[in-house]
This record gives C-alpha cells, structure tokens and sequence, in this order.
C-alpha cells in the first residue's frame, strides 16, 4: 500500500471539540489528486502502538498543494482523536494512505440530497467542490446540535448559497427525512454522513418509500470498540494470538507481525474481510459492510472493527 | 533506453517481426505446465519489473511503437467507432492524459516531453513528430477529445471503467487491436456482463473475487496479470466487426507454415484508480511471437507444447484455436524431450 509522509501545517480549532489540521507533503510536492467524498487513513505512534484512522479530505479537490481533514474528539475512544487534538501540532509528522473514494458521487444520477449530521460533513465538504465544478443539481441539509457546534457554516453557506439548508437542533430546527425524500424525482440520489441512528433511519424511509436501493448512499466509519479479550487461530499462516480487549483483532494480527489486508479500518469497505473456519461462541459484527444475513451466517468477520466472545476462534488465513 | 523503432505493418504484406531484444523480453505467461484461469494478479508500475522486460514501467513502449500508432489510425479512420466516449467521463479523459503524459515523459525523456506551468501544458512525442500546447481541463484546446487524443499515442487498449453501485462500467474505451470483443458491443455494460461468455471462471467464482479485489484498488498501486491467446498472421486488429477479414485465416494454417503464421498473443492487462474520476483505468497490451521466433527458446517451446496438449477444451474453443491447435502441437513435439521445465517463465 503506498503511504504519503506528511507535515502538518496548521491546526485550526472550529469548535469545542472539532479540530482542523491542514497536511502538505514533506517533501515540498503537491499531493495526490483525488474525488470528492475521499478519505485518508491516519497511522499514529501513541506510546509505541500504531494506531491508524480514517478521515475524509475536505478541502477542494482542484486545490492538491494540502489536504484538510478535521477531526471529531471523542471520548471514550481508545485514544486517535484525543491524540489528533492534544499531540499533534503544527510541524507534526505523520504518515497517511493515498485518497480510498467508498462515498463518490454516483455519476448517472439527475439531483442530488446530501444530508449532513454533525461532524458527517466532512465527505461533503469535497464532494460539494466537484458539484459545483460539474454544474450538478444538489442540495445538502446539515443538522447540528448548537450554534456552538456549526462547524464549517459560513464557508459552506460561501461554496453551496441557496442550496444549503441548516438545521440547528437546539434552536428546534428538525430535519424531517421522510418528507425531504416523498417529494424527489426520478433520478435522485441521496447521501448521507452523520450518526448511525440517523443513518438507520434514512435507510429505513428510503426503503418504505420506494428508493431504489442504488440510489442511496452513506458512510459510516466506525472506531474499533473496546471488548473482552480473545484468541484467534489463523490456519494458514500457523499462527495462534490473543487480541486485548483495547485493540482491533486487526491490529494484533498486524502487531504479530501478520500482513493481513486493509484499506478503511472503519468497517465499511470490506477490504479485510476474513473467512471464519469455527467459532464457539458469538461473533460480534460492528462493520457497515456485511448484510443482516452474511453476519447471522457467521462465515465472514471484519477484523478492523468487530470482535468475538468466545475461547476459540479460526480464520482462514 | 535507445529503441530503434521499426517501420513494419500488421495487416495486408505483414511485414511485423521481433528483434532479438524484443524476443528475449517477450511476457512469455506459462509458469507452469498446466494453464488453468487463476486471479494471478500482481503489482504494476515502478519497481515491479526489471530493468528491460515489459514490466520496468507503467506503460511499456517498444520497437514497435511508431507502427502500432499508425495501425490504430488506419483502424480510426475506417471505423471512428473503436472510439467511445460516454458524457460523464469527461473528468476521466483528463485523468488519462495526466497518466500517459506523465509515464511516458518520466519513463522515456529522450522521446517524450512534457511542460506544466500550472495548467499549461506543452507536450512533445518526438517519435511521431507531435508538439502540442494546451490548457489542461479545457477540451477546446485539443484537437479532438483528451482520452482520443492522447490513447492515439500509446501502444494497446484502453477501456475505463466507471464505479458505481459497487459495480465497474466499460463508459470508454480505445479498442482497435482486440482479440475478438467489441467495445461499441460492451459500452454501458457491467463488469460480471461483459465476462458472461468466459468458460469456466464462473463457476470457480473467480469474477466475484476479482470484483470485490478491483473495487478497492488503490490510486497509486497499479496491478496487472496476462492474459494470452493465439492469432493467425501478425494482425492486432482481430475485432468482430472485421471477422471476415481475419476470420477465415485460421483454417489457412498448414504443418509447412505453422511456424511463420501462429502467433502467441500476450495481452499485459494493467488496472490503474484514476484520481480525478475514481474510475479505473484498463489496459490491454497485447505483444505478439510468431512460433519460430519463440522455439528460438528451447524451453518456451517445450513448455507451450505442454499447455497445448493439456488445455481444457473449453477453453481451446472460447479462444479459437480448435482449427489448428493439432498443428500447433504436432509442430511442437519433436521439439519436447520431456525435460523438467521447473516453475517460471523465464526463457533458458
């Protein structure tokens, strides 16, 4: 996988909890073109251990002298957001993944909705930059819970004008999913970013409304959630590991020096699906990517996010 | 590197050999054997090949660059078709031009060069006599669109696939040497439609594998594999809609002009993600070795008799050589003493 040494050169704080880090290159040179609605993949040493997240680049796609990504605190996590906002600092190094598009605009369609929840606005933020490049028909309606948390308003309201909606939770501004999506013709597509509740339930209301299901797009990257320790046996590579309950089977297997495939490290791709020989207990699937039906089967698991309780585990790898 | 490139023709007198270097750096594709289809893909693209074989750079240019080019125009010009540009892949046209003006001015400076001063760019193929300035992103500044423009400037295929719907869609392409498909027949299409008539694959769910692989290829990690079949007379252009003038060829062949006339074709099948788009980018480069050039390797010739004699029929007849593959193989024969080959393709 190719990897771009990266300088950050500057930190802009949006809101209470939104940071903004703008990346050039070390080497002087512009970066990699990409599509809107790209995202990165961050790799960060927190006390020895690499920790690696996704975030969506942001800036416009014509503008390749940096990249913007902007990043969310959360606490309770196991620790890159916090380390995102209280280590790194102007002139700090870091390693990232070339641009991955798992949220590109859908080229054939006539209109599109982008809905926004939060700090899911980030994708948009680029993907509103090719909109306008290409003359396509788009609206985005963005929901926040204060004034306080109106990251990005005034440059979005310069970029979209009359096209941009604002809902703002805590002055009973309500974004009512249900009637944006009845009254659409024929030919739109919807993208949403933003909390999984939402996400659900856009997914839900397209459905009893009769969206085709092609026309519906989200993204959701979800952290490695904290869980019980447990051991895997990997058949092919000989390899038997126990993964701590505050990492990733992913990245255990990475740490026991396994090259096992990735790309998101969020659960939506795909990419590091892995093929369940046995398992004697529950496993417990937290990607995006797998059907209702394929996690009940039990046959796949995502090692970037999602864990078993079990005392024995056997992957085919 | 100092290519000598050959004025030589593939239709009509023939006139198209191999130099000794051209033979020796052939993609002979046969490790082992035995050919079964397998996702034998690779990573493509600097440092993946060595220095001199047809994988040291991204886009390979031989010796027979100058006469491909013009090959292509004469298809061109009979049959503007072979071209093919649906509306929304204007942003992938300009991909395409940033990655073959980039590759070949970085890979072969001393035939091509290229000039950016922000979005002026000004572009010099020595070889085919071209210097162009223009403004990248504005199509008014080409004489034709920028993926015609410049894949009339480059050796093999080129067909771009659009992602969407977690599927790949052939949306444009410059197909003029292919060996019996039809782009104006597969534009629009999805990708598990245009493979439906493959023997064999299907069933080994070797598309849904290869699917999922393409969908997360990565922008700056190109991939390839080969693929191979066989052709009568040194002709790129074997297309459907010119069957009847190549077609008829393959009952032509005789166990006196075996040798001469059946080719081995090669097609180097690289996938490049293009930035701008996100579309994937395909290339078919075939390289073509008559059978006596290729006994000039013992081993090459022991080994492709092998595969002959063991091809599934399936196979054999999805790549329409059941006319003369005896002949082939009757030819090869006496020169096989059964040896251990090894694994590798590498020809002594």
């Amino acid at each position: 996988m190719s990897i771009l040494n990266v300088k950050v050169a500057d930190v802009e704080q949006v809101t209470d909890v939104v940071k903004h880090f703008t990346l050039v290159q070390e080497n002087g040179e512009p970066l990699p073109h990409f599509s809107g609605g790209s995202h990165v993949v961050v790799s960060m040493n927190i006390n020895g251990r690499i920790h690696r997240n996704p975030y969506s680049l942001m800036g416009s796609t014509a503008n390749t002298d940096s990249y913007h990504i902007s990043v969310r605190k959360q606490e309770n996590s196991r620790g890159g957001s916090v380390f995102m906002h209280e280590q790194v600092k102007p002139g700090s190094r870091l390693q990232i993944t070339y641009p991955v598009n798992l949220f590109a605009i859908s080229k054939m369609g006539r209109r599109h909705i982008l809905i926004a929840g939060g700090i899911g606005i980030t994708p948009f933020m680029s993907q509103i930059a090719d909109l306008n490049r290409l003359g396509y028909d788009y609206e985005l309606h963005y929901a926040y819970r204060s004034p306080e948390n109106a990251a990005f308003r005034e440059q979005l309201e310069a970029m979209c004008g009359n096209r941009v909606h604002f809902y703002v939770e805590s002055e009973g501004g309500r974004l009512d999913i249900p009637d944006l999506l009845s009254h659409q013709p024929l030919g739109t597509h919807v993208y949403i970013c933003g909390p999984d509740p939402m996400v659900k339930a856009l997914h839900i209301n397209a459905r009893e409304l009769g969206w085709p299901e092609n026309h519906v797009h989200s993204e959701e990257f979800t952290a490695p959630p904290i869980g019980d320790e447990f051991k895997v046996q990997l058949k092919q590579s000989g390899v038997e590991l126990v993964v701590p309950g505050d990492m990733s089977m992913l990245e255990a297997m990475e740490e026991a020096g396994i090259d096992a495939p990735f790309l998101c490290r969020g659960g939506a791709c795909g990419r590091c699906e892995q093929q369940v020989l046995e398992c004697d207990g529950v496993i417990m699937h937290n990607d995006h990517y797998l059907s209702d039906a394929e996690k009940a089967s039990g046959n796949s698991i995502m090692p970037c996010v999602s864990r078993a309780k079990c005392s024995r585990l056997v992957l085919d790898f | 590197m100092n290519t000598q490139f050959k004025q030589e023709t593939f239709r009509d007198d023939y006139t198209y050999t191999n130099s000794a270097e051209a033979i020796r750096r052939f993609p002979f594709p046969f490790a082992e054997d035995e050919y079964m289809y397998s996702v034998n893909i690779e990573m493509h693209g600097e440092g993946t090949g060595a220095a001199g074989s047809v994988f040291e750079h991204g886009i390979d240019v031989d010796e027979h660059y100058i006469a491909e080019c013009e090959d292509r125009r004469i298809v061109l010009d009979e049959d503007p078709d072979r071209y093919t540009a649906l509306p929304h892949m204007m942003d992938a046209q300009w991909d395409m031009v940033e990655l073959m003006m980039d590759s070949l001015s970085k890979d072969y400076p001393e035939h091509f060069q290229l000039q950016k001063d922000g979005d002026n760019w000004h572009w010099v193929n020595k070889p085919l006599g071209i210097d162009q300035t223009f403004v990248f992103g504005d199509e008014a500044t080409l004489p034709m669109q920028p993926f015609e423009y410049i894949s009339r400037q480059v050796q093999g295929d080129w067909i771009i696939l659009d992602q969407r719907d977690d599927d790949l869609f052939a949306d444009m392409g410059m197909v003029t040497s292919q060996a019996d498909w039809s782009m104006a027949f597969d534009a629009g299409m999805s990708f598990k439609e245009w493979h439906g008539p493959v023997p064999q694959a299907n069933e080994i769910g070797i598309f849904d594998r290869a699917l999922k692989y393409l969908l997360h290829l990565q922008y700056g990690s190109p991939v390839r594999r080969l693929n191979w079949t066989m052709t009568i007379n040194p002709r790129l252009d074997t297309s459907p809609e010119n069957y009847p003038f190549w077609g008829p060829d393959n009952a032509s062949v005789t166990p006196e002009n075996v040798g001469d006339k059946v080719y081995l074709r090669v097609e180097l099948q690289a996938l490049f993600r293009l930035p701008r788009s996100n579309a994937i980018a395909f290339s078919v480069r075939g390289y073509l070795i008559s059978l006596n050039e290729l006994i000039t390797y013992p081993r090459w010739g022991k080994r492709l008799h092998r595969v002959l004699k063991q091809l599934h029929p399936d196979l054999s007849e999805y790549k329409g050589l059941d006319n003369y593959r005896q002949t082939v193989i009757d030819f090869l024969a006496p020169l096989d003493d059964g040896a251990d080959l090894g694994l590798g393709t590498h020809p002594e």
